[in-house]
């Protein structure tokens, strides 16, 4: 008797099943080289951002507040001079800056401020406005754990989108320009 | 069989320096204090650092936290009060025990889901192979 004309589909069942696993394989190899595990939505989307009181680094006796900050959207963009990626992302913040439509906000997280104004000197300073959160407190009610980190902030004080790690011109243009749109058209 | 023994042994301490945890100097009231400490950061996941709890790292980030944990502790909050605290912020990611969650339903029941079909092909080609020679003929399935 023929074998390979009586089970015609138990022979390739073997086959099915090895390249089902080169399917989950191959996939799981793109999945890892296209997410890093690491970069995990944050649970403060659509909450309000948490209120904070910082030194501002031009003048450490003056603070600034969220209050302060209501009544126009603004971006916050958490960076620090011993941040290696911040170096990356520095010049595009530098070309965006007047792009965005919304005031863009350093946030310098654990960083001396001698050090941190030395790196604007150094680079040039993309922000409209640069606060310090020297003990990193602060960053954590943010749920920040590497910069850097960029939050949209609507102007009723609600975290409306985060980016975790070097803003490129790619993100900007698919992921936080249609979120700054989106914010404008809102009217808030 | 001596040299094995001593891999062995070499093996074993390097799986013991792996867990200890960094030191801090935080001054714990007693003992038991400390031991909820180390017991609740170790299942606590140090974000910056892959695959490190937040005992076991020596980063910025992850001695920050502990001195926070450690704070809430004075304070007298309660284990879940610190997770709750700290998920808020950096969602369940941060949590090396994942909460039964529509998202975390494959991690909890794919492995047994798995196990479960992979078990009842084992049974089932046993059972065929079992069977009586006269039988045979009927067998129209696979002899892999």
């Amino acid at each position: 008797m023929n074998e390979v004309a009586r089970k015609p589909v138990g022979r390739f069942v073997p086959l099915i099943v090895f390249a089902a696993l080169v399917v989950f394989f191959v996939v799981g190899l793109v999945w890892n080289q296209t997410h890093d595990a690491r970069f995990v939505p944050s649970p403060l989307i659509d909450k309000p951002a948490p209120a904070f009181r910082l030194p501002r680094l031009e003048s450490p006796t003056q603070f600034v507040t969220k209050a302060e900050l209501l009544g126009k959207p603004y971006l916050l963009n958490v960076f620090a001079s011993w941040c290696f990626a911040c170096g990356d992302e520095h010049p595009t913040l530098m070309a965006y800056r007047d792009k965005f439509g919304v005031p863009l906000i350093g946030y310098d997280y654990k960083d001396a401020p001698q050090d941190a104004r030395a790196w604007l000197q150094r680079h040039g300073d993309p922000y409209h406005e640069v606060i310090t959160d020297q003990s990193g407190d602060t960053a954590i009610d943010f749920g920040v754990y590497g910069a850097p980190e960029t939050y949209l902030i609507d102007a009723k004080g609600v975290i409306r989108y985060k980016h975790i790690g070097p803003l490129t011109p790619d993100v900007i243009a698919k992921e936080l320009e249609p979120k700054i749109r989106a914010l404008e058209q809102e009217g808030t | 069989m001596k040299r094995l023994l001593a891999i062995a042994l070499v093996a074993f301490a390097l799986t013991l320096s792996s867990t200890a945890f960094a030191i801090d100097p935080l001054p714990f009231q007693n003992n038991v204090q400390r031991e909820r400490f180390q017991h609740l950061t170790r299942e606590l996941r140090c974000m910056v650092c892959q695959d490190e709890s937040l005992l076991s790292s020596n980063a910025d980030f992850a001695k920050q936290l502990r001195r926070q944990i450690f704070d809430m502790m004075q304070q007298g909050k309660s284990d879940k009060e610190i997770k709750d605290w700290l998920v808020a912020r950096y969602s369940t990611f941060i949590l090396y025990d994942p909460p039964l969650a529509p998202s975390t339903i494959a991690l909890w029941f794919g492995t047994p889901v798995i196990l479960l079909a992979g078990g009842i092909v084992v049974v089932v080609l046993l059972r065929r192979r079992t069977r009586p020679a006269g039988s045979v003929a009927e067998d129209l399935g696979d002899d892999w």
